[in-house]
């Protein structure tokens, strides 16, 4: 018995990063008999691009996951914030920070309606974000009928561009939110109160939790991360572009990240790290089937079973631990 | 002896309260002083948990005032009440699975250094809490979740100390633990009352009850029978201040010795979570009562009976062959139906109509054939057991409580079972429509069902009972003839009577 006790609290890493090491071994396996390079120089970049594009809507997703929410408007919220800021740059270095600060700024009041109809309204939050989703991309397909705007050039070199060696400074970028959300979860009195409030609201609210702030916080964090996100792909594509996040299926991969990274969907338990092995093991298995040239249709079916499988073991491991 | 007894830390006086119209509180005065533990004891539905809820500030008096530590309060919230000084330990933990205990004690009330969570000071602190009731053994950083009932226990009770609470309400602390726990309870109770703090301490437990409290107030239909001195009264008495009413109302007669055929269903040994050596006897034409408190296990018994939450051990016979009921679906099968306490949750489909609710058991059962015949004969059903509705077609939830059950009762009689267990039949039912219920258990034991129910309203478990049951901590306690009085079944439903069955 106190053997169990003694255990330190401190979750083991996630199995999420072993699936990692071994997807990336047998794909470097597989790929190298392809004849193909997996660590090449090219292809670990591109991998580092993808990570750093879902990462950061990803991380931003773990937040209300473990608040016991969700957040299905960050795809429109990304393709909004890159419009934002690419329109309000007009390719002008001056407007940069402005324009940046104008498409966060758009992101988190979204962030905060989506939260105040979570809490406020009581309005389940699957239907609530999807509704101000829909309201969203009511607005970009009545405005907007391809690329506008153009952003900065110093953002495109920068943040676009720009590498540390092989890593480029978007996946640096997506390396210090993830830490800084990281050390908001675990030493934060917010970060307490929003795992308190996911685990068991009723529990939060007799401790002296104020929930609905802390969710609407979330809720706001949730979405700067996105708009982030949407800096970021602005960077990448030199305009602002209206389908971007839906096209990259941003909202359903974001969760299906934090939902591999070990996150409970019903809220309380998780954390930013396995999410960030997540994204990597997303991102992974998108650059093998590159290398591997599979079929677009294919790679989806793969990418669905194995987010299958991987809930189907958390599922069982939840299960026996219930059962213990 | 000589010195006046210390003056009270909460005085409670003239305390009323009503839900949707129910009367369910009428000026009651109680206090604690420092240093007591004062239990409080009573029926279900005496008013024990409204009260402790009025007093840890969960609801607001309709009438009456509450004065803590020299001054008049209205909490406005739990939290209001914890910030005055009154911590509560609830029956059910209001404690984090995936959290530490620490993370625990301090929810809400986070040390922060420098913006941000001082985790030190959060472990060093639990720690000397702890330490200081003589739990130093349980690491703060241990995951709550992996604790054993008891220490969550603790953890919950630390989590109050935290407050600084100089009032603990105790709602059935012991409810979940085990014989061994109990004694570490009463110890840490002790300690507790050592430094001052008073304790307010709800209870079926009788034992309990003398073994800790200076005093004992006692509730009965809402209302304060009497608060005495423990030294000064003993069980006996105890149970009569809890019972006593009036047995007034109208109950059919009861089964006469010709009618009660062969034993239908037999029990040995069964057991499963919540139940424990059971041995049971149900025969053809008789009702047999459960009765116990809550969380006794009579529900358990209805359930595992009807493959709800299985025996996992033991033996179950049906007119004496062996039979497994590992699924409803197989007690349906066997001829058993179930009349559930939760009727809104488990017994309609609410948004369904009064035909379709009473077709959902032949439905599954025997789906497809014969659906003209199966129409018609639930139709019967209906008008027999007289369901008062606008139509057939309307939807079950704009019904009475008394009609939905009657439909629920249909549904069951559709299958033609031949042993019916009923868990609160009269549950949410108006007086008039409870009588129309009582008056079709009897007609189905006398033609020829074996009925056993569940209650928790004394005078229906000995007004409808051929025999009594009565269920405690899971097992049987004992077994009660016909003409039993209340205070049999609750001397031996709290465990005040020596065992009638040893």
């Amino acid at each position: 018995m106190s053997g169990v006790l003694t255990l330190p609290a401190r979750r083991t890493a996630p199995g999420v990063f072993v699936a990692l090491a071994v997807t990336l071994a047998i794909g470097w396996l597989v790929v190298t008999v392809d004849g193909g390079q997996l660590f090449s120089l090219p292809t670990t970049v591109s991998l580092l691009h993808v990570a750093a594009g879902l990462g950061l809507v990803a991380v931003g997703q773990t937040l209300v996951v473990i608040g016991g929410s969700l957040d299905l408007s960050v795809a429109y919220v990304i393709s909004l914030s890159t419009l934002v800021a690419a329109e309000a740059m007009n390719g002008d270095d001056a407007a940069l920070l402005p324009a940046i600060g104008l498409a966060l700024a758009v992101s988190a009041a979204i962030g905060l309606l989506n939260g105040l109809l979570v809490t406020k309204a009581r309005i389940n939050a699957f239907i609530a974000t999807v509704g101000v989703g829909l309201l969203l991309k009511g607005y970009l397909d009545n405005g907007y009928d391809g690329p506008a705007g153009k952003t900065a050039p110093a953002l495109v070199q920068g943040l676009g561009y720009q590498r540390v060696g092989p890593v480029p400074v978007s996946f640096l970028l997506l390396l210090a939110v993830a830490a800084a959300a990281w050390l908001v979860l675990a030493r934060t009195r917010f970060g307490h109160h929003l795992i308190a409030v996911g685990g068991d609201p009723e529990v939060a609210r007799l401790s002296g939790v104020r929930n609905h702030r802390v969710l609407v916080t979330a809720h706001v964090l949730c979405s700067l991360c996105a708009g982030l996100a949407g800096v970021y792909l602005a960077s990448r594509l030199g305009s602002g572009a209206p389908r971007v996040g839906t096209e990259g299926l941003y909202d359903l991969e974001s969760i299906a990240a934090v939902v591999l990274g070990g996150t409970a969907l019903a809220g309380g338990r998780g954390g930013v790290a396995g999410t960030v092995g997540g994204v990597l093991l997303l991102a992974s298995i998108d650059a093998i089937f590159n290398q591997l040239e599979v079929d677009a249709f294919f790679k989806q079916v793969i990418r669905g079973v194995i987010i299958i499988v991987a809930v189907a073991i958390y599922a069982r491991r939840a299960l026996r631990k219930a059962a213990s | 002896m000589a010195d006046p007894p210390p003056s009270p830390l909460l005085t409670l006086r003239g305390i009323g309260k009503s839900f949707l119209g129910v009367r369910v509180l009428d000026s009651v005065d109680l206090d604690v002083r420092p240093g007591e533990v004062h239990a409080v004891v009573g029926e279900n539905g005496a008013g024990k948990s409204t009260l402790m809820k009025i007093a840890s500030g969960v609801y607001a008096p309709d009438e009456g005032t509450i004065d803590f530590a020299g001054a008049v309060r209205s909490f406005r919230g739990p939290r209001d009440a914890q910030r005055a000084g009154i911590g509560m330990v609830h029956q059910e933990f209001n404690l984090l699975p995936e959290r530490t205990v620490a993370e625990n004690v301090y929810l809400g009330r986070e040390p922060v250094r420098r913006g941000l969570v001082d985790r030190k000071a959060m472990l060093s602190r639990t720690a000397a809490l702890l330490d200081s009731i003589g739990e130093s053994s349980l690491p703060p950083q241990a995951r709550v979740g992996q604790l054993g009932v008891a220490r969550q226990q603790v953890v919950e009770i630390v989590k109050a100390l935290a407050t600084d609470a100089r009032l603990l309400i105790m709602d059935e602390p012991t409810a979940a633990l085990a014989d061994n726990e109990v004694e570490r309870l009463y110890a840490l109770v002790r300690r507790l009352q050592e430094r001052g703090m008073g304790v307010l301490y709800v209870s079926h437990r009788l034992k309990e009850v003398f073994d800790l409290s200076g005093r004992i107030t006692v509730l009965k239909d809402g209302r304060l029978v009497t608060t005495v001195d423990t030294a000064r009264t003993d069980a006996d008495r105890l149970v009569r201040h809890m019972v006593g009413r009036e047995l007034s109302s109208y109950y059919p007669a009861r089964a006469r010795p010709d009618e009660v055929g062969p034993v239908r269903l037999t029990v040995h040994d069964g057991g499963n979570r919540k139940l424990r050596g059971v041995d049971l006897r149900l025969r053809a034409g008789e009702v047999l009562g459960v009765g116990g408190l809550q969380g006794s296990g009579r529900s358990a018994l209805a359930r595992a009976l009807f493959g709800a939450a299985p025996f996992a051990t033991g033996d179950v016979r049906l007119d004496g062959a062996p039979v497994r009921l590992r699924s409803p679906r197989a007690a349906m099968r066997a001829g058993i139906a179930y009349i559930t306490e939760d009727r809104k949750g488990e017994g309609i489909v609410a948004g369904q109509s009064v035909l379709d609710n009473a077709l959902l058991a032949s439905r599954a059962l025997l789906p497809g054939a014969g659906r003209g015949a199966r129409a018609a004969r639930v139709r019967e059903l209906l008008a027999a057991v007289d369901v008062r509705a606008a139509g057939e077609d309307q939807e079950i939830r704009y019904l009475s409580g008394g009609n939905q059950q009657k439909v629920v009762l249909a549904k069951w009689l559709a299958l033609g079972p031949r042993i019916l267990l009923f868990d609160e039949p009269t549950r949410g039912i108006d007086v008039g429509a409870k009588s129309a219920i009582h008056d079709l258990v009897r007609q189905l034991a006398r033609d020829g069902a074996a009925v056993l129910m569940v209650s928790s309203e004394l005078p229906e478990l000995l007004g409808m009972s051929d025999r009594i049951i009565v269920m405690r901590d899971g097992r049987i306690a004992g077994e009660l003839p016909a003409g039993a009085g209340e205070e049999d079944v609750v001397a031996l439903a709290v465990g005040a009577a020596r065992e009638a069955a040893t």
